[in-house]
């Protein structure tokens, strides 16, 4: 028995890194290893999850359901898992995935937006999968709302709640209120998914364990959204000596991170000015490599489309808000060159 | 038919319209809202639902459906047989979808038209202008819209909007491939609907061209929703791109607002707005063509 349950998110959340860019070889590659190193669940969609491959958030190198098709064959022990969100993907997808074999369906909203959810969280419940809520962008509400929400999805048949930091922008007092919160008032589990903008993502991770979180989640090497998330073979390394037992052999995961992930990493997890600013400003992780994009595209400072998403409150999902704010900035910066 | 949020926004609209006149609005509910402010307009009122229109039937043409898309598909037939010609706001999906920029020609001797979604009328014209002069393989669309203004109908069947709006993407705008993603935004206060729309350019396109046909579209949509506008020039994307529709050599992204006209909703419902005002629009070619007709 375990102290809590790990879900790697390396072939998800970690997919907004690469850009969506996962060959079939390179998941077969990393589900394998952290099969082998005891992960019981491990996460594989588009970053954006299921139906995300697009203009608006990147296009799939590979189609999910064939990536979906190589974990399921791959993993022995563990449990392949999706992410969808109401909007991008549908029903259809979940029905998909629960013929390839998926066994774990997490549905994530906006953390004010958990009843477009209902239907989705029935439907994965039907199919016979375990059925996750997933709140995004936790740290805008107050701990008192996000159980509001919580409670929405525990009603349409959510098996586990997730607290999730989708902009790192929780300190450890923030993720410790709200995972306590849930915990105290929920029959169902309760979760937690960190971002390391603030450099916090183990130190919260391992806050919300000491208030009895039963899910955490981490990328092998941290491989994600933002300044990424937290870092699977460091969190199971810090937890063992901490007396914690995760399940995980903390020798293979290291292995996993360093032979397997690290190659194909872009660039080492450095949290740079721009991942830093996201945690202190709570804007959405995967909102990062695109805001630089358009930075080059268009001739402006990405740290001035970071900045302004935030102040127009952008939710996940509205990638294409940094295109309106990039090509705004640009025309003031001609209109002020122009007057000048 | 419906007397809720649309019903009631709807009826403002068709009151500023001179070539329709409301004669009735029809609710369940005696206490509902819309009921009220029709009666303060003069307008005859009945809470006994589509039985009272249907024994009415005679001394109306075109019905106006903003119920539910259950209530619109039970009472569809019996509209027809009725002699009544229907305009469905709703999910229903029972006769063809319709924009009134691009294919209000369908609506003219249909017994039964579908509005298809909010995002389908703010989006679907600028797909169609591209496509009007360039072949559109593959057209993407994401809609925001205020966490307040989706109702509670909208975001139990967020898939309806989704499918629905990929599909019209496709058989009224002319992609060979469409995609739809919805986003409810809670910012306070409430941001105005905007809606971005991509749409996967072929080889052989002019980019002045395309512009220009999407700048003129816009204006077309702006005689009957005024708070529709561009929020810049159409942005142009060298590829190429791998799209589920085929391989494309760039890309055109128009970035829209819709301002709504607060008949009933604040300004930031543009998504509702706009709905009304197409379905106007279409009420207004319908009762044309009738007058012309029987002329």
């Amino acid at each position: 028995m375990t102290d809590f349950r790990l879900t790697d998110s390396t072939l998800r959340d970690g997919s907004h890194a690469l850009a969506h860019q996962f060959t079939e070889d390179q998941v077969r590659a990393i589900v394998g290893g952290l099969d082998l190193a005891g992960v019981p669940v491990i996460e594989v969609s588009h970053g954006d999850g299921l139906g995300g491959s697009s203009f608006n958030y990147g296009f799939s190198h590979t189609d999910e359901k064939l990536l979906l098709k190589a974990a399921v064959d791959e993993a022995n022990r563990a449990k392949i898992a999706v992410l969808m969100l109401p909007g991008i993907g549908t029903k259809e997808d979940l029905r998909e995935v629960a013929d390839i074999g998926v066994q774990v369906a997490r549905i994530a909203t906006h953390c004010t937006e958990a009843d477009i959810s209902e239907q989705h969280i029935a439907l994965a419940k039907d199919l016979g999968m375990e059925t996750v809520g997933f709140l995004m962008m936790a740290h805008m509400i107050s701990p008192e709302e996000l159980l509001d929400q919580a409670k929405l999805m525990e009603s349409y048949g959510a098996d586990c709640v997730y607290v999730v930091d989708s902009a790192g922008a929780m300190t450890m007092d923030d993720a410790r209120e709200r995972v306590a919160l849930l915990k105290a008032n929920l029959e169902s589990q309760v979760g937690i998914h960190a971002h390391n903008n603030l450099s916090l993502a183990v130190a919260n991770s391992i806050a919300a364990l000491d208030e009895g979180v039963d899910q955490i989640d981490g990328c092998t090497t941290g491989l994600g959204a933002g300044a990424g998330n937290c870092p699977t073979e460091i969190l199971v390394a810090a937890l063992e000596r901490s007396g914690v037992h995760t399940g995980v052999d903390p020798f293979t995961v290291m292995d996993v991170a360093e032979e397997v992930v690290r190659p194909l990493q872009p660039h080492q997890g450095v949290i740079d000015r721009d991942g830093l600013l996201l945690g202190y400003a709570g804007v959405y992780g995967s909102f990062l490599l695109h805001a630089k994009r358009a930075a080059e595209r268009f001739g402006v400072d990405s740290k001035d489309i970071l900045l302004e998403l935030g102040r127009r409150g952008a939710v996940g999902g509205q990638e294409d808000m940094i295109i309106d704010v990039a090509v705004e900035l640009e025309r003031q910066a001609a209109e002020s060159q122009a007057s000048a | 038919m419906g007397s809720g949020n649309i019903g009631t926004d709807l009826m403002y609209k068709l009151l500023k319209s001179d070539k329709l006149s409301v004669d009735a609005m029809i609710g369940i509910d005696p206490a509902s809202d819309g009921l009220a402010r029709a009666r303060a307009e003069g307008i005859e009122t009945t809470h006994e639902g589509a039985d009272w229109l249907l024994e009415r039937a005679d001394d109306f043409d075109i019905v106006f459906e903003a119920t539910t898309a259950g209530v619109h598909r039970h009472y569809a037939p019996k509209y027809e047989q009725a002699g009544l010609r229907a305009v469905d706001l709703t999910p229903a999906k029972v006769g063809p979808n319709v924009v009134p920029v691009v294919n209000i020609e369908e609506a003219i001797n249909r017994p039964n038209v579908n509005m298809i979604t909010c995002g389908g009328q703010a989006t679907v014209p600028i797909v169609a202008a591209v496509n009007d002069v360039a072949a559109v393989p593959y057209a993407e669309i994401v809609s925001t819209v205020a966490s307040k203004s989706a109702g509670p109908g909208t975001r139990q069947n967020i898939d309806e909007f989704t499918k629905t709006t990929s599909r019209a993407l496709e058989e009224v705008g002319g992609a060979t491939v469409g995609k739809a993603i919805m986003i409810l935004n809670p910012a306070e206060p409430p941001i105005i609907m905007r809606n971005t729309v991509f749409c996967a350019l072929a080889e052989g396109f002019d980019e002045e061209v395309v512009a220009k046909s999407i700048i003129d579209k816009v204006e077309q949509v702006q005689e009957y929703v005024p708070g529709y506008r561009l929020k810049s020039d159409p942005v142009f994307d060298q590829g190429p791109y791998e799209t589920p529709g085929g391989s494309a050599p760039a890309r055109v992204i128009a970035l829209l607002e819709v301002e709504g006209a607060a008949d009933y909703f604040p300004p930031y419902a543009g998504n509702l707005d706009i709905m009304t005002a197409a379905a106007t629009k279409v009420g207004e070619a319908i009762a044309a063509a009738q007058t012309e007709a029987s002329s």
